[in-house]
């Protein structure tokens, strides 16, 4: 009998809760409205920290990189690639430069490679190609193969000739494109711009002799992904106390140091998700603590009429959380048509843009919290509140 | 029905209640040693200047505020030594509240908010439904059930918060002003339910009020001043 009791002052508490929040119709929906905006950017500000984490989680791990010991920016000579072969386990061999040229103007920018177009794709199954494109890629010493998503960008086809202006190799560079890649999935890179490493090598022995023959990176493919730890230190054994010494680690590896340079603006960016949150949770709490104070003689005359304390301050409670509830819900809901539209215009920055359960959990945990917080200090003052001085409330 | 206070048993029984309000480092003595008995069914008003301690007495007796020394012996239970939510449940059970401002719950239409009170006993829905329907009807206004308080008068709001009032049949009513906000119609209207909550269902009630005229439909009415019990006569003593 107690518990039905329960029950039915629980309905008649959640009720009275949501007909309260009608009460002010245009503060109550500001408010959602508020929390909605907060709940989005919120998302969305953790969806583009995990998305640029997720570009290294693509990497494959059945891939290694070999670089140079001292620095990225040091070469290693191409030689290696010969001798990286013959190490056990080691299945295949390319390697890529860093071009960096200029398309029209710096903020046309997309990645360049110079690969060895006999070996690079063989390691590189997700880019898809047909094999005419890329017979006639092989072919020619300026060919280019390009991404369909940087080619549909700069509305390139088969046959345009491209210019660059190099900046880490001097000079302006002719490219023709031949060949136009897909990627296997829709997590794939469709943004590279791939040239043929032997035509950059040929100019760069007449124009930086010092540069000559030597390689930024090389890609190493393995029998058995499950040895990448045995064959990375025995490539890197390989050439200990050479002239040229070398670093190996896997690609995800690879690309999460290249993320920790940036790790200080990613955890700025998590830290800017929380302080909205914080920003939104003050916001109502003013809200709340304005509505609690409103309705002091209501709680009062509940008091009166034998309510107890309990029910007075789960019924603010439960207000504060139908309200942020309802805002964060919305906003959750409102998240994935957002973070679609803003992928869409950031589409060179990152290679996939999902928003993650973990994210979801978290703006759901944000609204609860949001309106726990919000609703708490009213709650505890309703059980302060001395129902004669309630009743003279003015209100 | 024909009321008889000395024969009656003794509902309400104050003795030695004093009530000092602190305001700031200064003690405010409102009640003085107040001594009093109300009868089962009596209809008793408190009157008295502001500041004569009238609604603090009324409070004590609705056990809605504690008395800073003394006994409050309403139906043989010292509500005065009661705990919080004793005495929240005591109320729940045994009092009716009408205040001069209704106090309804503006979200609440009149049904749902006679209503109220009632989901603190163990009733079923069908069973409020009866009851709630019976002292709307009572107020007259049953045909008035799904209308916010904004929606009607004052003197409407103030049958609401009767039939409210008297829904859990409590034995005790209490009225602080209950005609303060009305006009003339609509106090009468008022005071004449009080008079057959009193006179038919033989509740007792005590009311808080200025108005001489309001506090001439009572039986027995008791004067207060400066926190002092100056007397009381009834309309046996006339």
């Amino acid at each position: 009998m107690q518990s039905t009791q329960s029950s039915m002052q629980f309905v008649y508490m959640l009720r009275l809760a949501s007909k309260n929040l009608l009460r002010h119709r245009l503060r109550s929906l500001l408010t959602m409205a508020g929390i909605a905006v907060a709940i989005v950017s919120f998302g969305l500000l953790r969806t583009v920290v995990d998305s640029w984490y997720a570009g290294a989680e693509l990497g494959s791990a059945g891939r290694l990189i070999t670089r140079s010991e001292a620095s990225l920016s040091f070469r290693l000579p191409v030689t290696h690639a010969d001798r990286i072969r013959r190490v056990p386990g080691v299945s295949a061999v390319t390697w890529a430069n860093w071009f960096g040229g200029v398309y029209i103007d710096e903020k046309h920018f997309f990645p360049q490679y110079a690969i060895d177009a006999a070996s690079y794709f063989g390691l590189y199954p997700e880019y898809v190609i047909a094999p005419d494109q890329l017979s006639a890629f092989q072919r020619e010493r300026r060919a280019v193969i390009v991404g369909r998503k940087l080619a549909n960008k700069n509305g390139w086809q088969l046959g345009d000739s491209i210019a660059l202006r190099g900046t880490v190799y001097p000079g302006t560079w002719n490219f023709v494109i031949r060949g136009i890649y897909t990627g296997a999935d829709d997590k794939t890179d469709e943004g590279l711009f791939l040239m043929h490493w032997q035509y950059l090598n040929e100019r760069v022995k007449a124009i930086l002799p010092s540069m000559a023959d030597s390689v930024g990176i090389f890609i190493v493919g393995l029998h058995n992904s499950n040895d990448s730890a045995e064959v990375s230190a025995a490539i890197d054994s390989v050439f200990r106390n050479s002239l040229a010494e070398t670093r190996t680690e896997t690609q995800k590896a690879f690309q999460l140091g290249f993320i920790a340079m940036v790790d200080t603006i990613l955890v700025a960016i998590k830290t800017v998700a929380y302080v909205v949150v914080l920003i939104i949770m003050a916001v109502m709490a003013n809200t709340m603590a304005m509505a609690a104070r409103e309705r002091t003689r209501e709680y009062a005359t509940l008091k009166a009429l034998g309510f107890g304390n309990d029910f007075v301050w789960k019924l603010i409670l439960a207000e504060s959380l139908t309200l942020s509830l309802a805002g964060g819900l919305f906003g959750m809901l409102l998240t994935f048509p957002v973070s679609d539209a803003f992928f869409q215009a950031t589409r060179d920055l990152f290679v996939v843009f999902q928003v993650e359960p973990e994210t979801m959990a978290l703006q759901f945990a944000s609204s609860l919290l949001i309106g726990i917080c919000a609703g708490i200090a009213p709650a505890i003052n309703s059980t302060r509140l001395v129902i004669v001085d309630g009743l003279r409330a003015v209100t | 029905m024909s009321f008889d206070s000395a024969s009656s048993p003794t509902l309400i029984s104050v003795r030695g209640v004093n009530k000092t309000y602190q305001r700031g480092n200064q003690p405010v003595p409102v009640l003085l040693g107040i001594d009093l008995d109300i009868a089962l069914g009596d209809y008793v008003s408190l009157m008295g200047p502001s500041g004569s301690g009238k609604s603090t007495l009324l409070n004590l007796i609705a056990g809605i505020d504690k008395p800073t020394a003394g006994r409050l012996l309403i139906g043989g239970v010292d509500i005065a030594a009661l705990p919080e939510n004793d005495l929240a449940a005591w109320r729940a059970a045994n009092v009716g509240f009408i205040f001069q401002f209704y106090n309804l719950m503006p979200v609440l239409d009149a049904f749902e908010n006679v209503e109220l009170p009632l989901l603190l006993t163990t009733l079923s829905r069908a069973q409020r439904r009866e009851h709630v329907e019976t002292a709307l009807a009572m107020v007259g206004l049953a045909d008035r059930m799904d209308h916010h308080p904004n929606e009607l008068s004052g003197g409407q709001q103030q049958r609401v918060a009767i039939a409210r009032a008297l829904v859990t049949d409590p034995t005790l009513i209490v009225a602080d002003e209950p005609t303060g906000d009305l006009d003339r119609q609509s106090a009468d209207d008022v005071l004449n339910l009080l008079d057959r909550l009193n006179g038919e269902l033989g509740k007792t009630i005590v009311m808080v009020t200025h108005d001489p005229k309001c506090a001439a439909r009572a039986r027995t009415r008791i004067h207060l001043e400066k926190g002092l019990l100056l007397g009381s006569d009834n309309e046996a003593a006339h």
